[in-house]
């Protein structure tokens, strides 16, 4: 696995010069920005989140009204008002409510679900796959069966039976995704400590006195934290895409606002007879956006990183 | 052999353990064993009989027993909702979800194999840079909007489709085949089953598309080429056959995958099968209905990883004989 420490060498064993830690941290981000200025691919997928990290900052300032404000005009409901009136860019629901505010607001509970959930994914993942990789054995044994069953659920049915017993909650998803999903990145960071422990400097560090888990957390972990990195860029998606699903099929909350509640409501409320696209079309095509730049920025680490997968 | 045996013991393991924990969920996250499995809208003799079928008021050990026990002989309980036995309502619903699935299936390979392959012989060229990012982008796609485009166009808008169901209600058949073969029914399947088959064509295209330039710059590939074939002839009779291996062993486990993902379709099209039936089991708080159809599903799910894992050992002999990971 040389490619990995050649392709980054900021994330590489400090065996060279002792840093900082504010350094090596520093140092760690450099690599990972430098890599999407490689990829024209990875590049478009970067400016796609830095657009809706943006907005969804900026969401109160953007939205011209309060998403979920039902919304009069002349002393009657402004309803299923159609795009381009007035300032409503794409019109009203029917309940009267801006729907381009919604989807301005949609963009904050998409980050942060999708950030959180992919943020414990690619943690829990890494935890185990260092420790069953770095142990093996017993604890190696135990963990790749639980990983085993864990793959052997269905993932939707599952976040939709977790719904009949807890109450209606973005956070459902994340624990289900977190429950569900570190098997995939566990097994790859497994096979990569597997190699990555057998090298020259882990020998050395052991001979040389260190701990445990100073060995796993300082020298091994930063070579693997690529491979974290990149499972969780394709868990953002994930967990966006989920969210979609259990708000469309009525197990999400209804309020917050957020891509998949805006399709739900479009959907029940008639919006498909209506023939009303700019109600249900942009959250689909948000939806697209953020997911695709998730490939196309694991795309991008994959290809440096792992450059034999090339061609 | 012993692989096989291996792999069978391996699926049985993974079985027990979600049914171990589907028993666990639904005993203690209710809050009231009784709750999974009795209804208080159910006549006193039905709740007298599922006292004892299901041994509630036993201790939790032995009630576990028991369950699994009836879960071996297929015994799943009342369904709340439809006031009979859950098997007898999944096995209602299954047929739909295997045909739904079964349906789209066919049409996402049968597009997306050829259409990989060509990607990959344009390679470096505009078609690939057009092809690439829309087909990323129809994976990204959640599969109940494509659905709701279909629906709003084609059932809506034109009027080509019907909006939902299986069948046009009041339609009488003599069986389920003549069910399945009618006109009637085809033309409900077309919509639900191209929005899933849209969201499913990314998964062959893509591994055709991968595997066809990985085995262009084998040998016998360039043997070919040295040989004078046509560029035609090297595609067809040499590369392809070699790259449509492991796309296939991908179609089970696809199907696996696909019965569990199918719920969203299901619902936006009202498609009479399994994933709708736990929907609404979920919602209605239908416990024995919406355990049998997860299980139900998993057991899809695993059995079909367990055929992919011997296909893909069968077509490729290289992979049983050459480790034993």
């Amino acid at each position: 696995m040389a490619a990995t420490t050649d392709a980054a060498p900021a994330l590489g064993p400090g065996i060279y010069r002792r840093k900082t830690k504010t350094q090596r941290v520093l140092n760690a981000l450099n690599g990972m920005v430098a890599v999407p200025m490689r990829d024209p691919f990875a590049l478009v997928g970067l400016a796609i989140y830095v657009v809706f990290v943006l907005v969804a900052i900026f969401a109160p300032q953007i939205a011209p009204y309060d998403p979920l404000e039902i919304l009069f005009a002349d002393g009657k409901l402004a309803s299923n008002i159609p795009p381009l009136t007035d300032d409503h860019v794409l019109g009203t629901t029917n309940l009267g409510r801006d729907i381009y505010s919604q989807l301005v607001f949609g963009t904050r509970s998409a980050l942060i679900i999708g950030l959180s959930a992919a943020f414990i994914v690619a943690a829990l993942g890494t935890l185990v796959g260092l420790l069953a990789g770095y142990f093996g054995g017993l604890i190696d044994t135990i963990m790749m069966r639980i990983a085993d069953v864990a793959l052997g659920i269905p993932f939707l049915p599952f976040v939709i039976v977790l719904a009949a017993f807890l109450d209606p909650s973005v956070w459902n998803i994340v624990l289900a995704m977190a429950l569900l999903l570190w098997p995939n990145t566990a097994r790859v960071v497994r096979s990569q400590v597997l190699t990555v422990r057998e090298r020259a400097f882990i020998d050395a560090a052991r001979v040389t006195g260190s701990s445990t888990s100073r060995i796993i957390f300082q020298h091994v972990a930063p070579n693997i934290l690529p491979l974290s990195f990149l499972y969780g860029s394709i868990a953002i998606g994930w967990a966006i895409l989920t969210e979609a699903s259990i708000s469309f099929l009525g197990f999400g909350d209804s309020n917050v606002v957020s891509w998949g509640v805006m399709l739900q409501d479009s959907f029940l409320s008639q919006a498909l007879s209506r023939g009303s696209y700019h109600w249900f079309l942009p959250p689909g095509i948000c939806i697209i956006l953020v997911v695709v730049a998730g490939f196309f920025i694991s795309r991008g680490y994959e290809e440096i990183l792992f450059p034999k997968l090339r061609d | 052999m012993v692989r096989v045996v291996n792999r069978l013991l391996h699926m049985l393991f993974v079985l027990w353990a979600v049914a171990t924990i589907m028993f666990f969920m639904f005993r203690l996250m209710t809050g009231n064993p009784l709750a999974a499995y009795i209804d208080t809208n159910f006549t006193l003799e039905q709740q007298e009989a599922l006292l004892v079928q299901f041994g509630l008021d036993k201790p939790l050990w032995q009630q576990y027993f028991i369950y699994i026990g009836n879960l071996l002989q297929g015994e799943l309980g009342q369904s709340f909702f439809y006031r009979k036995p859950v098997g007898e309502v999944l096995m209602n619903a299954f047929p739909n979800t295997i045909v739904l699935t079964m349906g789209a299936l066919v049409v996402a390979y049968l597009f997306g194999i050829p259409v990989g392959a060509y990607l990959a012989w344009k390679r470096g060229t505009w078609i690939e840079g057009v092809g690439i990012p829309t087909v990323l982008a129809t994976r990204a796609a959640p599969e109940f909007w494509l659905g709701m485009i279909l629906l709003a166009v084609f059932a809506f808008n034109l009027g080509w489709f019907p909006s939902g169901g299986a069948n046009t209600a009041g339609a009488e058949f003599n069986s389920e085949f003549a069910r399945f073969t009618s006109v009637d029914f085809l033309w409900h399947l077309v919509l639900p089953a191209l929005s899933l088959a849209l969201y499913l064509q990314g998964l062959p295209l893509l591994l055709m598309r991968s595997n066809m330039l990985e085995v262009m710059q084998e040998e016998f590939v360039t043997m070919a080429r040295m040989k004078g074939l046509s560029e035609w002839a090297i595609i067809m009779r040499h590369a392809a056959r070699n790259a449509l291996l492991p796309v296939v062993t991908t179609f089970a486990l696809s199907i696996g995958l696909s019965v569990g993902g199918n719920v969203v379709v299901e619902t936006v099209f009202s498609w009479p099968g399994l994933g709708r039936l736990l929907v609404g089991a979920v919602a209605s708080s239908d416990f024995p209905l919406a355990q049998g159809a997860f299980l139900l599903i998993t057991l899809v799910l695993v059995s079909m990883n367990f055929i992919a894992d011997l296909l893909y050992h069968v077509l490729d002999p290289r992979v049983s004989h050459g480790s034993n990971n």
